[in-house]
């Protein structure tokens, strides 16, 4: 079985970074997410789906722009179209019902939460960027190598390189999930969470907020 | 205006008087021992700002027993309780670092005169 899946989650928009004073006037460096309030679409069972999740969707979209699947998909449970569907995977699906609305106020000050996105892509990275390689020298006569690997394995033993050495290559736009962040404060009024410390990703990208699976309960 | 703003503006201060480097400022600062909260005050020069937003900070320089002293807030710190400009300085420098290299006379700011009356 997997891990346990969150007991709730949501879904926000990264909107970016800012500093916000704390109850000692110590700067905390914080990340605006924006968390429109999502509807449920479908709620996975056990039974008949194999696993337990929610399908939410958020904001607003013109009928005229789904095309005919979707819309009846959405028609089917008189649930009005959102920009799009995102699938959460939470512990017991049963305890929500299609329709019902989740905010940002699931959430309050001090929670801790673990944040899903796709990290900024880098495209085709060196090594040093990559794996943090150190790269070379600037001087003792170092000509055109300050960037490069270095050695990437030996001569005629083994006679070829191994499998998994660590090259350039593409970097970013993969899953990445923070763990264990600390939200800062939970505003349902202008639906935005505010997390201490960094979130992958761009400002814009769609992030997956949930509840921390480090740390035991409370 | 940025997607952030809406948060920075909570933080901002609308109480604290314009003021530049050159003043002289009495800087009130809110000073927590154990669990006792008192005020305490810093006087001297302004010798530079720099950032913006709730980002932005002062730096304040003095002489104390003849040793220099620089302290730097944040402008909007909530520790700082209160900003007296006391007087104006007349200097042609954003930043007056060249303080730092001055004593005596040659570190006073020229204060700022009353514009004449045309």
């Amino acid at each position: 079985m997997p891990a346990k899946a969150p007991k709730k989650a949501i879904v926000g928009e990264k909107l970016g970074m800012t500093q916000v004073w704390d109850a000692k006037q110590r700067l905390v460096a914080v990340t605006v997410l924006r968390v429109a309030p999502v509807r449920v679409v479908q709620v996975k069972a056990p039974e008949p789906d194999g696993y337990s999740a929610l399908q939410v969707t958020y904001g607003a979209r013109q009928a005229s722009r789904l095309n005919k699947p979707l819309a009846g998909h959405y028609a089917k449970v008189n649930v009005e179209p959102g920009r799009r569907l995102v699938e959460l995977r939470v512990d017991d699906a049963g305890e929500y019902s299609v329709g019902q609305e989740i905010g940002v106020d699931i959430y309050s000050a001090g929670d801790k939460v673990d944040v899903t996105a796709s990290s900024k892509g880098r495209g085709f990275a060196g090594g040093m960027e990559r794996h943090n390689f150190k790269g070379q020298g600037a001087s003792h006569g170092n000509h055109k190598h300050h960037r490069a690997p270095g050695s990437i394995g030996a001569c005629a033993t083994p006679a070829r390189v191994f499998k998994g050495s660590r090259m350039a290559g593409r970097l970013g736009n993969e899953r990445v999930t923070t763990l264990s962040l600390e939200v800062v404060s939970a505003d349902a009024e202008r639906n935005l969470l505010l997390v201490k410390g960094s979130v992958p990703g761009p400002r814009g990208g769609l992030v997956l907020v949930r509840e921390a699976v480090k740390g035991g309960t409370k | 205006m940025g997607p952030t703003d809406l948060i920075d503006a909570e933080s901002l201060r609308d109480d604290i008087p314009k003021f530049a480097p050159g003043d002289t400022v009495r800087v009130h600062v809110r000073v927590v021992e154990g669990n006792r909260e008192r005020v305490q005050a810093f006087q001297g020069a302004v010798i530079a700002r720099r950032g913006s937003g709730v980002r932005e900070t002062f730096t304040v320089r003095k002489l104390s027993s003849g040793v220099g002293v620089e302290r730097t807030w944040p402008v909007h710190s909530p520790a700082v309780a209160k900003i007296e400009v006391v007087t104006q300085g007349d200097v042609h420098r954003a930043k007056l670092y060249y303080l730092r290299q001055r004593t005596g006379k040659a570190a006073k700011i020229k204060e700022k005169r009353a514009p004449a009356k045309a």
